[in-house]
Parts: C-alpha cells; sequence; structure tokens
C-alpha cells in the first residue's frame, strides 16, 4: 500500500483568488472576442492600415459561394467554419471574425460585450491587486514562487521529467518545481499585468492622461495587437495548465485547490 | 485505480466542465436581457468615468501627430451622405446659406454661419480617431474651438451638458427623434481640442466626414463626435432629451462616457 501524507498547499488567499481569476478570465476572454469581432484585424503602430493588417479575418466570394479567409502577414489561409464565416447551410453562413459561440453575448452585441469586458476588467483588477498584495506582504512570492539558484541550475532535467510526464513526489511534490515556479511567475507578473496596460492603453481618455502607454507599446494598435497576443498566451497557458492538472491527478489537484489539502505520495527523493 | 477508471473519470469531468461552462455561457446570455444585470455591469461605467476624471487632468490633451503621420484611407463610420431634404439642399448650395444655431441654457443664443465660423480664432490639430469597434486613424482637423463658441454665447451657470442635434438619420425612422445626437459634460466641452471642424486634412470638411461641422472630442471614442452638426444646446440635463442616455448609440445600448 503506498504511504499517503496530506498537506496543507494552498492558503485561503490563493484559492478564493485563483477561481475568482478562472472565471473572470474567462468572461474577459469571451467578451474581449465580442469586442474584437467587432473588427476582427490587428496592426502595428498608431493606427490602422486597412490594406495592409498584420492579421485579419474576414469573408470573400469564391464563385457563387463564400469562404473565411484569415490572412496573416499577407499569407491567406481558408479557415471556413472557424475564423471569418461560420455557420452552416441549414442555420446559414455569416461573416464575422471568431464563432458567435465563443463570444458573450452569443450574438452580435458590441454594447454588452463592453459591458461584460470592463465590469470583468475591475474584478480582474481587484482580484490581481488582493493577490499580488497578499504574495508580497506573506512571502507566498519569495517563499513559493521564487525559483532558487539550484532549482535554476538544473531546470534541464526538470524540463526532461515533464516531457516524459513524470512528477514529483515525496518531498519535492511538497514545493512547486521550477518549471511551475517560472510559468506562474510569467503570467501573474507578465502577461496578466499586460493585459491590463495593453487595454487601458487603447483608452483615448487614459492615453492623454498617461501619454507614456503609446510610447511603451508603440501606438494604440499595437497595445491592442500586443492585448490579443497576450491573450492568446493566456488561453495557451490555461489548456497546458488544465493537462496538467488532468495528468498529474486531478481530484489532488481540484482538492487542494478548494480545501487546500493534497496529498503527497511517498516516493524517491529528487535532487 | 485502473487505467480505464481513470479515462472514465477523465471522460466525466471533460463533459461536466463542458455541460458546466455551457450553462454558465447560456446563463450569461440570458443574463444580459436582466434590467438588474445591467444595472451592475453599468456600475463599472460609472467607475471607470469618476476613476479617470479623477486621474486625467482637465487640460491632459490628446496626443498629436506629425503631418507624416496622416492616415491615407480614414475611414467614414456611420452616416455617410445624409439623405434629409434640408441638409441636401444646403449641401448643394456649399453650406452657404447655412448657419448654426447655439441655444439653450445660454444668455447670448447665436446663429453663425459658416463664413462666420471661419473668422473665429481657430485651432489645427492632427490627432487621433478611435473608433469603438477598435480601429484607429490619424487626421488633421482645422476648427473653432467649442470654449470660445460658448464663452461667445454665454453659457448659463446651470448648464451641465452640450448637447449637438445633426442632420443625418442613422437610426433611419424619418422622424426627427430618429437623426444622430450627441452629448458632452462641460469638462469636455472647455478641453483645449475640442472643436467644432470645418477642415479635415487641408481640405473643406468632405461629406462623408460630416460636413459642414463635425464635433472632435479627441480624448473620446468616435461616436462621440458627432457629424452633421446643425444645432448645439446647454442643458442642466440629459434624462429628458429623447431616449434619455444622451446620444444616438447611448439611447442603442452604448454608454455614455465611452470609457476603456
Amino acid at each position: 500500500m503506498e504511504q499517503r501524507e496530506v498537506i496543507y498547499r494552498h492558503s485561503g488567499t490563493v484559492r478564493a483568488t485563483h477561481w475568482v481569476n478562472a472565471l473572470v478570465l474567462l468572461v474577459l476572454l469571451m467578451s474581449g472576442l465580442q469586442i474584437f469581432n467587432a473588427h476582427p484585424a490587428l496592426y502595428l503602430g498608431a493606427k490602422s492600415t486597412f490594406d495592409d493588417p498584420i492579421m485579419a479575418m474576414g469573408a470573400v466570394q469564391d464563385g457563387d459561394r463564400f469562404k473565411g479567409v484569415t490572412t496573416l502577414f499577407g499569407h491567406a489561409f481558408n479557415t471556413t467554419g472557424v475564423f471569418g464565416l461560420s455557420g452552416d447551410e441549414n442555420s446559414g453562413y455569416e461573416d464575422r471574425g471568431v464563432s458567435w459561440s465563443l463570444t458573450l453575448p452569443g450574438h452580435r452585441d458590441l454594447a454588452m460585450g463592453r459591458r461584460w469586458h470592463f465590469f470583468f476588467a475591475w474584478l480582474f483588477l481587484f482580484n490581481g491587486l488582493a493577490y499580488l498584495l497578499w504574495s508580497l506582504g506573506s512571502g507566498h512570492l519569495r517563499r513559493d514562487l521564487a525559483p532558487t539558484a539550484t532549482e535554476l541550475k538544473h531546470i534541464g532535467a526538470s524540463i526532461a521529467e515533464h516531457a516524459r510526464l513524470k512528477f514529483p513526489k515525496g518531498e519535492a511534490a511538497k514545493r512547486y518545481n521550477v518549471l511551475q515556479k517560472l510559468t506562474y511567475l510569467f503570467v501573474a507578473l507578465i502577461l496578466l499585468p499586460l493585459m491590463l496596460l495593453t487595454g487601458l492603453a487603447m483608452s483615448p481618455g487614459m492615453d492623454a492622461g498617461f501619454p507614456v502607454l503609446l510610447d511603451i507599446f508603440g501606438g494604440r494598435q499595437s497595445a491592442r495587437t500586443i492585448h490579443f497576443i497576450s491573450a492568446s498566451f493566456i488561453v495557451l497557458f490555461v489548456v497546458v495548465h488544465l493537462v496538467m492538472v488532468l495528468i498529474s491527478g486531478v481530484w489532488n489537484n481540484l482538492r487542494s485547490m478548494i480545501t487546500g489539502r493534497y496529498a503527497i505520495e511517498a516516493g524517491e527523493e529528487k535532487p | 485505480m485502473s487505467e480505464t477508471d481513470g479515462l472514465n473519470r477523465r471522460g466525466f469531468l471533460a463533459r461536466g466542465l463542458a455541460a458546466a461552462s455551457t450553462m454558465l455561457l447560456g446563463g450569461c446570455d440570458g443574463l444580459s436581457d436582466q434590467p438588474w444585470v445591467r444595472r451592475i455591469l453599468d456600475s463599472a461605467e460609472t467607475l471607470t468615468r469618476v476613476t479617470q476624471r479623477a486621474l486625467i487632468s482637465p487640460q491632459a490633451l490628446a496626443r498629436e501627430y506629425s503631418q507624416a503621420e496622416i492616415s491615407r484611407d480614414f475611414k467614414a463610420n456611420g452616416s455617410t451622405d445624409p439623405d434629409d431634404a434640408a441638409y441636401r439642399a444646403h449641401a448643394a448650395n456649399g453650406f452657404a446659406d447655412w448657419k448654426l444655431a447655439v441655444g439653450g441654457l445660454v444668455d447670448q443664443p447665436l446663429e453663425l454661419s459658416l463664413t462666420e465660423l471661419r473668422a473665429l480664432p481657430s485651432r489645427t490639430q492632427i490627432t487621433r480617431h478611435d473608433c469603438v469597434e477598435g480601429w484607429s486613424c490619424i487626421g488633421k482637423w482645422k476648427g473653432v474651438p467649442l470654449a470660445g463658441l460658448l464663452e461667445k454665447a454665454k453659457l448659463k451657470p446651470d448648464a451641465r451638458y452640450i448637447v449637438f442635434y445633426c442632420a443625418d438619420d442613422l437610426g433611419g425612422t424619418g422622424t426627427e427623434d430618429g437623426k444622430y445626437y450627441e452629448s458632452i459634460a462641460l469638462v469636455d466641452a472647455f478641453h483645449p481640442q475640442t472643436m467644432l471642424a470645418y477642415e479635415m486634412n487641408d481640405q473643406t470638411l468632405p461629406i462623408p466626414h460630416g460636413a459642414p461641422l463635425r464635433l472632435r472630442v479627441e480624448r473620446q471614442l468616435g461616436y462621440k463626435m458627432a457629424k452633421y452638426v446643425m444645432r448645439i444646446e446647454a442643458v442642466d440635463e440629459i434624462a429628458g432629451i429623447r431616449g434619455g442616455r444622451g446620444g444616438f448609440w447611448e439611447d442603442l445600448g452604448y454608454e455614455w462616457y465611452a470609457g476603456i
């Protein structure tokens, strides 16, 4: 029989802010796609160069039919059914960026999408500030998230273990491993704040009050593009995060993020 | 635990998550229609407005750009060619007999021809126009600062908003009430870059961009910047005007402060 030790892994603040953030990011993503669909094209610099976007989604006529086309740096891809044109013969095709099944509301309604987006943007800010201030004050950032020099030196071994889907046991499982630490730090300290700042850089009012917002991102349209790319990275993070949660002991992981308690399987010590 | 158990559990979990998210999102769609939900969501707009009014100096200028940065393809959105009979007659005549009316809560109501407006002190600025849809264009605007016009008309102390009534029937209702209108607070009305523009990119303002006059409120989104402005009114409340939310798009659900 396996030896199991139950530890208290996640504090109440981490658990609460984690689940609030999960809900908030989902609403922000879907309402954000609603807003994106109002003009599904991205540009670099201050202004939109309509004839030369770096990325655009739309429908084009192809004989007597329409097809969805996504252009990326001037290269066109047929993305019928996914981007640019969705639907089917029964319900009808519709010209759009991303499918309405991914947006909030689930039909064209920019005004309502903005309402959801900005309300949840405030929640995102308050939740994020609560997490960051608590993490700094309690030592969570220093104790649990900052990688040690030794961990950084052995990052190659950790990558190799992850690639083989081998997860730490015993003592090593009580801490985040170095890849987790670096990923969480990147998301919490870079990607999420970047979403907020690039979002604010799209506000003509904030740009007047704080022109530095335009300078750091290289113009309003660049800020909008970075907002989109950064959101895509967060989606990628969430996908990988969910896969890791599923394959490294889903009930144990879920319980630890709900009650805080996490079971450790005894095993050989990791270096 | 056997391997198949794990797979079933995973399948169950995946189905559960899918079902939960469908319920949540269907719920959000239904929630959007509930007045109390809208009130809660709208509270964020109030928070944005109060915060940004506190953070951004009333005099802070929107960035001005260089001649080289002007868009070659400035998009004309909304109405691009009003079909109002009186407007078309004025347009055919080059707006020679047209007059801008300034009234409401003022001591000195005004009626000014385009020639008279052009004779007033002017301002020229190259600024970025940000549409609520997400795109931006850069254009050069010359016009009469609204502050000068309001000083000439002598605002009464109880005036709090400036309302702009336009010639275009964007709603297509065929009635006076269906025409475009907008309103801004005095802090924006007296901002140094706020103007009624009669020139765009060194040319007489073209009809698609709002001839004879369009409003520029450079720290705001495009829908606040009414085109085809015919009449200006100073008021103390916007609640009693048309849909009561302060503008054409606002009455259709968009936010008056248009904050981001």
